[in-house]
């Protein structure tokens, strides 16, 4: 086996000033405002004691609604943006009572390595003071029940977690609130 | 609309996943430092395989990012007090290749140990002509340089005397959603590192070692500005998939 090449340098938290350095005016919006169909997910970020978190940062990255990526490792090769200005990528800073909210349209299904589709979902990281590493997550849709059901990475969760990573409707967009630790604690992956 | 759900070739999506590293990263569970004790997960964490929105990830480009981002004591109408110093390296991945023209974002507190932030009640002076936060984008080498003023440190009540050894916090993106990084520069020689729990939470004493930067007499710049020298290594890509890929071929 070949040698595992150059260290890696190891992750800090965020501490409680990221708002210094991170947040963007335009960085909770997926999608331009204004573009037709888009819609908001927003939650709540809580600790252990149910108290929310004011000094999170959640970032969002997902497919557009043709299941495409800008990128030049998706080796399905280039596909011309489904929706103009899509960006792919949220940020948001959560406020002095927890909440945060992007802007964004519904992701499109993905093929998956293993010759499965995977069903329309977010990756999420969260970052706070308080977490040394972020932690990651994912949001997916509660009006997907099939494609939901045939996901992979939900299959890998255990049945009674699965649905602290399903957002939930609400008017104008879905609700998805992260617990980071006790009770209905949000799953949180290995990435 | 349906999406187009075939691999290039009609076979299997071929997707070379990335390294896990193992003992590099700080445990979540770290009880010295008081706040993860609200805040870190209590439940194990689930294995995530790496699909195309893992490999995938943010290419943020120069849109964000004007030349003036990266010299932070020139915001204002004067200069900052402290010490002035240029903080440059190179964004590498594991394998050593260099990761260019990828986001670097910066922040950190002033001279005084201060940051400009309303949650900072720190009794040191703000200073008019600091704000502290920075962005630039490597270069095709993979390069990054900032020019910014040292920073104090600062204490932080996690325990009684807690004082943070003086840092620059670092956000990098790579070119996938799992090569994301958030961490901090620290600074040679610093006294305060065997009592502090962020510092030491990293496991292996090489590894925290990583995130000193060198000073660097080369890089200092003669009646203006030390120089200090730090490299980021982010996770590369697994090669285990390009070679069974090749078997069929």
């Amino acid at each position: 086996m070949s040698a595992q090449g150059l260290p890696v340098t190891p992750s800090q938290t965020v501490g409680p000033y990221l708002a210094i350095g991170l947040p963007w005016e335009d960085g909770p919006f997926v999608v331009p405002e204004g573009t037709p169909g888009a819609f908001a997910i927003s939650g709540v970020v809580t600790d252990g004691d149910g108290a929310p978190v004011p000094d999170a940062l959640i970032e969002t990255w997902q497919a557009d609604p043709d299941g495409r990526f800008a990128h030049p490792d998706d080796p399905r090769g280039p596909a011309a943006p489904a929706v103009p200005g899509f960006r792919g990528f949220g940020r948001c800073p959560t406020d002095g009572q927890g909440r945060y909210r992007i802007v964004t349209v519904r992701p499109g299904p993905l093929p998956d390595p293993g010759g499965g589709t995977e069903a329309p979902h977010l990756d999420v990281s969260v970052f706070a003071r308080g977490l040394l590493n972020r932690v990651v997550t994912r949001i997916y849709f509660p009006d997907e029940e099939a494609a939901n059901a045939a996901d992979p990475v939900l299959a890998a969760v255990e049945p009674g977690r699965r649905d602290t990573l399903v957002a939930v409707a609400e008017p104008g967009g879905f609700r998805f609130d992260i617990r980071l630790r006790g009770d209905r604690e949000t799953v949180f992956f290995d990435v | 609309m349906t999406a187009d759900l075939r691999p290039p070739a009609g076979g299997r999506l071929i997707l070379p996943g990335y390294q896990r590293p193992a003992g590099v990263h700080p445990p979540l569970d770290s009880p010295e430092y008081r706040s993860s004790r609200q805040r870190a997960p209590l439940r194990p964490l689930v294995p995530l395989p790496h699909a195309l929105t893992e490999v995938t990830g943010p290419l943020l480009g120069s849109e964000r990012v004007t030349p003036a981002d990266s010299d932070l004591t020139t915001r204002h109408a004067g200069e900052p007090l402290g010490e002035r110093i240029i903080v440059t390296g190179r964004v590498l991945d594991s394998g050593g290749r260099p990761v260019p023209d990828t986001l670097v974002e910066i922040w950190q507190a002033n001279a005084a140990g201060r940051y400009r932030h309303q949650v900072d009640d720190h009794p040191a002076p703000l200073d008019p002509n600091f704000d502290g936060a920075g962005r630039c984008l490597t270069d095709s080498l993979g390069r990054f340089r900032f020019v910014t003023i040292k920073p104090g440190a600062y204490p932080w009540r996690n325990h009684l005397n807690a004082w943070r050894p003086a840092h620059i916090h670092f956000s990098l993106f790579g070119r996938a959603f799992t090569q994301r990084l958030v961490t901090q520069m620290y600074f040679p020689g610093d006294p305060l590192f065997r009592y502090d729990p962020i510092f030491n939470s990293i496991p292996d004493a090489k590894a925290r070692q990583r995130l000193i930067a060198t000073f660097d007499m080369d890089l200092t710049e003669p009646e203006w500005a030390l120089g200090y020298s730090w490299d980021i290594v982010l996770r590369g890509r697994e090669a285990t998939v390009f070679e069974n890929a090749g078997e069929g071929r």
